[in-house]
């Protein structure tokens, strides 16, 4: 049975060191578009085991498009899309996730009115008894759910609960539990912190950092770069539909981040056009010079 | 790739710890009662045991037991069909066709069997197809257009109930079908779908057994079933039930064919009580089950719902139907007494629901 062998292979992941040195999920040039709107073109992604990486971008940017193709929801038009290294192409999400590629949506994809343990289990319910009176082991799907919401630190008085009645963050942690327990991979997280207080995003952003302790490759995307900064090793921004920085953690500083999200060049143009206006202080907007992050390049040279 | 480079990131990197077996505390566990009340079948159970008790007081006869074999034998009839109905409104969907469809099955059995003079089975196999096959399409046609299932069942209902008047017509020159009672396997089929037994001096009839039956295979099926599950999710989000990989497809078209499957067996059980069919009849049947499913509390927009409620609200309109009668007043009454019931218990069930889960 499939649900048992993702189960047993989520759990066996926890301590298995990230396989090999290749990309889980790579990106080269890839590109989409709608008819003749470009939405996306020339990307390059790599996702390590054990890592974090970060694609930031204004509302518009691509970052949705991005994801939809990793998650299967989109086929790319242009570029590469690899999966251990072998060019793929899914034609729905089911494909990605039997490759271990699991996405948390913004909309975190639980039905509200169905309690917490039914909605972890949907769509992959742990079932016993032969077919005609093949039903749900209720008891087993409890415990479990139980066990690796504990296991993420998440404490729920009532699995039976409508998962509606949780908050935001819980409910984005009991996305990514999920995620997590049905042997991703590859964990695509979007904007899991947009509609959450501080103390929630917290949270959220310490199962990110779980999750990628337990081996996991994860993308983050977000327009937040200071939460993207906490957590992230390796930072792509995207800017009307294509990369405009790609940098190691090493390489760029939060303050270098936020002003490429901001705009950036844009930015510095901007700034010089507000200096002839009274009352507007230009002195805190950064020069273009500041702007000195490699710009659209593979630091790591293996593409 | 080199990780050398790799600077820590702020947050920490132990995971939270799982402490021992604690609540959290916030949740304070409510009494009983109001868990209770809190389920949309119990409204309607004490709805129903309330109907019931005002029509033992009022009706003196409704005490017998034939009478209550009767009424009983009233409610199956509904209760029957508001079942699949119920489970396609917990998926999100709605039948209006399903009045019409019980007279179509009822006639593909009755005038094949007839026309072409086979055993009585053959044109009940065939009538399970066409019953079916008007549920597959009805879902299809709802699944691929993304229509509301009210506007394409709204269309299928006036497409059988023109196509039903007019076939038979057609075929016998009346509007009624032919009497097949004395035809091949019809004492048999009459066994299946239309007997009755004894049950300590009272004809229960058999369409009560089967509503029972019924009731707790579609119970069983949603709580305790993957495809019940799908059936809450398909109704509850529907896209979040395709995101996780839930077959939102197959579900929603085998829910309408499931409502077929009800109005070919509730056609059949007429075919065989009455021997002829009238073509014109069924029509606001479907919002009678329609009602039924809502007084039970399955909820209008789908996600949420029980099997057994409904039982319960078919008993209530059964209750009504037959204690309007035994109380010796106008039967005209009854379509009235159904608007009350049906907006009160509709009150009801959203001032219980909301007084249990706000403390």
């Amino acid at each position: 049975m499939t649900d048992n062998k993702a189960a047993a292979h989520g759990a066996v992941l926890a301590d298995t060191p990230p396989a090999g040195e290749g990309a889980l999920v790579e990106l080269r040039g890839a590109g989409k578009s709608y008819g003749n709107i470009r939405a996306l073109h020339g990307v390059d992604l790599t996702v390590h085991a054990n890592n974090v990486t970060c694609v930031l971008g204004d509302n518009g940017a691509g970052k949705s498009t991005l994801i939809k193709i990793i998650s299967g929801l989109h086929q790319h038009t242009e570029g590469e899309f690899l999966v251990d290294g072998r060019p793929v192409r899914f034609s729905s999400p089911r494909e990605a996730l039997d490759k271990g590629i699991a996405t948390v949506y913004q909309d975190l994809a639980t039905v509200p009115l169905m309690p917490v343990w039914r909605n972890f289990f949907l769509g992959s319910e742990m079932t016993k008894g032969p077919w005609p009176v093949r039903r749900l082991d209720i008891a087993g799907m409890k415990a479990t759910a139980d066990e690796e919401l504990r296991n993420m630190g998440i404490v729920l008085d009532d699995l039976e609960q409508p998962i509606g009645t949780l908050s935001g963050g819980q409910r984005q942690c009991v996305a990514i539990a999920r995620a997590v327990y049905f042997g991703a991979r590859v964990l695509i997280l979007d904007e899991p912190t947009a509609a959450l207080g501080v103390k929630q995003s917290g949270v959220v952003l310490k199962y990110i950092a779980a999750a990628r302790d337990r081996g996991l490759g994860v993308i983050f995307i977000t327009h937040n770069p200071h939460h993207a900064y906490m957590v992230g090793d390796h930072f792509s921004v995207l800017r009307l539909g294509t990369l405009e920085l790609s940098a190691e953690r090493a390489q760029i500083s939060l303050e270098e981040l936020t002003n490429h999200m901001a705009g950036g060049a844009e930015l510095a143009a901007l700034k010089h056009e507000l200096a002839q206006v009274r009352g507007v202080d230009t002195e805190e907007l950064p020069e273009e010079s500041d702007l000195t992050a490699p710009v659209a390049t593979s630091p790591e040279g293996n593409t | 790739m080199s990780m050398a480079q790799h600077a820590e990131p702020a947050v920490g990197t132990t995971p939270p710890a799982s402490g021992p077996r604690t609540t959290d505390g916030r949740t304070a566990r409510r009494p009983l009662a109001l868990r209770l009340l809190a389920r949309p079948e119990v409204g309607v159970f004490l709805g129903a045991a309330a109907v019931l008790v005002f029509f033992l007081a009022v009706a003196p006869s409704v005490r017998q037991g034939s009478s209550m074999a009767t009424i009983l034998y009233q409610s199956s009839t509904i209760g029957i069909m508001a079942l699949p109905v119920a489970l396609l409104m917990i998926g999100g969907e709605f039948d209006l066709s399903s009045g019409v469809a019980v007279i179509s099955s009822a006639l593909t059995a009755s005038m094949l069997s007839y026309q072409l003079t086979l055993n009585v089975w053959t044109g009940v196999i065939v009538a399970l197809a066409v019953s079916l096959a008007i549920g597959f399409f009805n879902g299809w046609v709802v699944v691929k257009t993304g229509l509301p299932s009210f506007l394409v069942t709204l269309g299928t209902f006036l497409i059988l109930q023109g196509v039903n008047l007019a076939v038979t017509k057609l075929v016998t020159g009346n509007v009624a079908t032919d009497d097949i009672s004395d035809m091949d396997g019809f004492d048999q089929a009459r066994k299946v779908f239309a007997s009755s037994f004894d049950v300590g001096g009272v004809q229960v009839k058999i369409t009560v057994v089967w509503w029972v039956v019924f009731a707790a295979i579609a119970t069983w099926v949603l709580l305790r079933t993957k495809y019940g599950n799908w059936i809450f999710a398909v109704g509850g989000d529907k896209e979040s039930a395709r995101a996780v990989g839930v077959p939102v497809t197959f579900t929603k078209i085998s829910l309408f064919m499931l409502v077929g499957f009800g109005a070919w067996f509730i056609g059949m059980h007429q075919l065989f009580s009455f021997n002829t069919v009238q073509s014109g009849e069924g029509i606001g049947q479907e919002l009678l089950y329609i009602a039924a499913a809502v007084i039970g509390g399955c909820l209008l927009t789908g996600g949420s719902g029980s099997a057994i409620g409904p039982v319960f609200g078919a008993f209530m309109f059964g209750m009504v139907q037959q204690g309007i009668v035994y109380a010796g007043w106008n039967p005209d009454w009854f379509k009235a007494f159904l608007g009350v019931m049906l907006l009160g218990a509709v009150l009801i069930n959203l001032w219980v629901s909301r007084a249990a889960t706000r403390r």
